[in-house]
């Protein structure tokens, strides 16, 4: 068993270039462009929404540069609404929604049930050009003088006060939100119809229940978000008064009906994460997953009971007592799922032989600061204490240690796990494993002191602050900047990694799943025989003792 | 490998696997459908309680002889539509056509109707924004403002209904030509049953809007 213990074996001297695979077996602008292989429709996506990343990230560093000094002198008050806005338009709705789903989503879920393509090939295309458009469409509106309404477009303020492109961003993003609900709509077909012969639902690896989860929300509250921003366009163009108390409307049915999506979008951006750290334990631990069936259930519960605690954005808002008090108690609640996952997965480790490769530093990262962020989001469930820390940066923080610390984690422990079966080749383990550090300690240090902030009660959303916030400020943007410098190195050693000479072969992690027994990179069909399953998805050499759940 | 079927994409088993796959496609695409009302029917009714006597007084000012006019002609679609399933299924070209080209004609008779009672609505000046006379409503002693609201939801609701009708439309003309050349056989009629669902599902949505819209005041008369 200890030749199991080390995983990583390049196999230098592997060599199958003239093996049709989805790369070589066809060439042209043409061959992608209308191409409706599920794989190259990954690395479109890949493509697509990695600058989306760059422009949101952009945003991002120009806001933290502005923060360095407490009387902002880079930019004015409203260009630095217009970049706190477009910073959290674009990372929200074009990276963190769809990165996980359409890029590894698209990728692996076929490969990992053993079907041959997602059940709607030609939807998945269609859906990638829908998000194209809308991308296009936010990049002009950001380039055309962008808009200031943060990413909540909370009314009055979207509807009557704002003279920027309220309208153009909202159509962006229903645009942006179809391609999301037609992806989910396919996950969940390709789930239920394609699954290998033998592959039950119990037998599903763990990423593709939480895909399937995110499906679900995708699919449920998406559409109300739309019919929001039709109202608000309506309202914004004919001056009537849906959401304005002036003429009898109510604001708070705007916050209702956007955080019906917005808040169970939270966990479309998690859920896949959670998936992605399911999968990759157990592979560098050696050992089965302790309690799947939990596990399971758990991405369920999440998609389940996340659509009933949007409320919690409110409590400040006039909703009534009683409301705020159910939808705390419900966000207690929505908490223990979750929980349920991190203590799973803390006893996944519990004597295994674990190794710590760089798709295990990146998950093990994303459990630490997911933790840390779950939290903290237990604090701001609590009535009282969230109205003490409302619009601070403790609140920034909290969701930044889920999104950034949680999502982005766990999409890039995602992508350097999948990287070799995606393109045949291995990156450099040495720059990824400094590139996984670099990203955790830059995190770290930009985030832990706007809780601080946040508590001491500097409020989000303003370019000036008072100077005695000034050191926790400046500490925050050079972590920033480290950060910076993290996601920057994979973009290096990845993109070198094609053109290096290190093949990957099939399974270079042994790991279990049915992706892994198909070569590297997959060939069109992706399976030369259809697989045929007969155990679980985590038949590693430890098993969980007293876990009989995968059987 | 074996000889595929005309119609099979690579990824599917069988003809029978691909329509069971594209059928459950459609029902959790109506899931969505039922989503984008339902927020439209969330916020009709946390106005409908806050000012029942706006929306009362709203309502008797639209036309229900063509809203139930309408209520006729697309029952009678869905049933022209669920026909066209059947005659798809059992091969029968040419009932498919002219059931197919019923439902086409209902369909857009709804829509004909519909253009006809918003040109009315227009010319009684019930639309906000466009055309709508406040101080008429204040001597009816009722509050402009939830009139307004009352009718922005009317016409939301019925234009993003009448919106899925006349996409209903363009996808029945597709099949209907498809039909015209023979293209659906017993083996491969899914298409029919699948847009048939989308029809029945449109259908259904006016079933509630009619009540909601048309019916919420107790009248006197039709007019």
């Amino acid at each position: 068993m200890t030749t199991l213990t080390t995983p990583y074996r390049p196999q230098a001297k592997v060599t199958e270039t003239t093996a049709e695979n989805y790369l070589n077996v066809a060439y042209g602008v043409k061959s992608w462009l209308l191409t409706t292989d599920h794989k190259r429709i990954g690395l479109l996506y890949l493509m697509s929404v990695t600058v989306m990343f760059f422009v949101g990230g952009v945003a991002a560093t120009l806001i933290r540069l502005n923060l360095l000094t407490p009387h902002g002198q880079l930019v004015t008050a409203d260009t630095y609404n217009k970049l706190f806005s477009a910073h959290g338009i674009v990372m929200v709705f074009f990276f963190l929604v769809p990165v996980v789903p359409t890029v590894l989503g698209n990728f692996m879920l076929p490969l990992m049930i053993g079907a041959r393509d997602l059940a709607f090939p030609r939807l998945n295309l269609a859906s990638w050009y829908i998000y194209l458009v809308g991308a296009f469409l936010m990049l002009l509106v950001l380039f055309s003088g962008g808009v200031d309404t943060g990413w909540t477009f909370y009314t009055p303020f979207s509807s009557k006060a704002s003279h920027t492109n309220v309208l153009p961003a909202v159509t962006a993003i229903v645009i942006a939100g179809f391609s999301s609900i037609f992806t989910g709509l396919n996950f969940v077909v390709t789930v239920h119809r394609l699954r290998a012969p033998g592959l039950t639902w119990f037998r599903l690896p763990l990423f593709v229940w939480s895909l399937y989860s995110t499906s679900i929300i995708m699919l449920l509250a998406t559409p109300v978000l739309a019919m929001l921003f039709v109202l608000l366009a309506i309202e914004r163009l004919w001056g009537v008064g849906i959401f304005d108390p002036a003429l009898d409307g109510d604001p708070l049915l705007f916050q209702h009906l956007f955080w019906f999506y917005s808040h169970p979008a939270v966990y479309i951006m998690i859920l896949p994460g959670m998936g992605i750290v399911s999968e990759i334990l157990p592979c560098f631990s050696r050992k089965n997953i302790f309690g799947y069936q939990f596990i399971a259930f758990s991405s369920i519960s999440i998609a389940v009971i996340g659509f009933l605690v949007w409320g919690h954005h409110m409590f400040v808002a006039g909703e009534s007592v009683y409301a705020a008090l159910v939808f705390s108690l419900l966000s207690y609640l929505v908490a223990v799922p979750s929980a349920i996952k991190v203590f799973n997965w803390t006893a996944t480790l519990y004597k295994g032989s674990v190794s710590f490769q760089t798709p295990m530093l990146f998950a093990l990262g994303f459990i630490g600061l997911f933790t840390i962020g779950g939290l903290t989001g237990l604090m701001l469930a609590a009535l009282g204490l969230n109205i003490h820390v409302h619009d601070t940066y403790f609140i920034v923080a909290h969701f930044h240690f889920i999104m950034v610390g949680g999502m982005v984690m766990g999409y890039m422990a995602g992508l350097h796990y999948w990287w070799p079966k995606m393109t045949g080749k291995m990156y450099s383990e040495w720059w990824a494993r400094l590139s996984a550090l670099i990203i955790f300690v830059g995190f770290i240090l930009t985030f832990m002191p706007q809780f601080i902030l946040g508590y001491l009660g500097m409020p989000r959303r303003y370019h000036v602050y008072p100077a005695e916030f000034q050191v926790l400020n400046v500490l925050s943007t050079a972590g920033a900047s480290i950060l910076g410098v993290g996601y920057l190195l994979p973009f290096a050693y990845l993109i070198a990694s094609l053109f290096g000479r290190t093949r990957s072969g099939p399974n270079p992690w042994a790991a279990t799943g049915l992706e892994w027994q198909t070569p590297s990179p997959p060939p069109p069909q992706n399976f030369l025989v259809t697989p045929h399953v007969t155990c679980g998805p985590y038949e590693y050499a430890l098993s969980s003792e007293g876990d009989h759940a995968s059987s | 490998m074996p000889v595929r079927d005309r119609g099979l994409w690579h990824h599917f088993d069988s003809l029978d696997h691909q329509a069971d796959s594209n059928l459950l496609g459609m029902w959790v695409f109506l899931a969505t459908e039922l989503l984008v009302f339902g927020a439209l029917f969330t916020g009709y009714s946390a106005y409908r309680w806050r000012y029942p006597a706006g929306f009362e007084a709203g309502s008797r000012h639209l036309n229900l002889l063509i809203g139930g006019v309408n209520t006729v002609v697309l029952l009678t679609s869905s049933l022209t539509m669920a026909l066209a399933v059947r005659a798809a299924s059992q091969g029968r070209q040419a009932l498919l056509v002219r059931l197919l080209l019923a439902t086409l004609f209902l369909g857009s008779a709804f829509l004909g109707l519909k253009a006809v009672e918003y040109r009315q609505d227009y010319l009684e000046r019930l639309v906000p924004g466009l055309a709508f006379d406040r101080g008429a409503w204040q001597e009816l002693h009722v509050n402009p403002n939830h009139v307004q609201l009352f009718l922005i939801f009317y016409y939301v609701m019925t234009g993003i209904h009448a919106l899925h009708l006349t996409i209903g439309i363009g996808v029945l003309g597709i099949l209907t030509l498809k039909a015209s050349r023979g293209h659906f056989t017993p083996q491969y009629s899914a298409p029919v049953e699948m847009w048939g669902l989308y029809w029945h599902f449109v259908d259904i949505i006016w079933l509630f809007l009619l009540p909601l819209l048309y019916l919420v005041s107790t009248r006197t008369s039709f007019y």
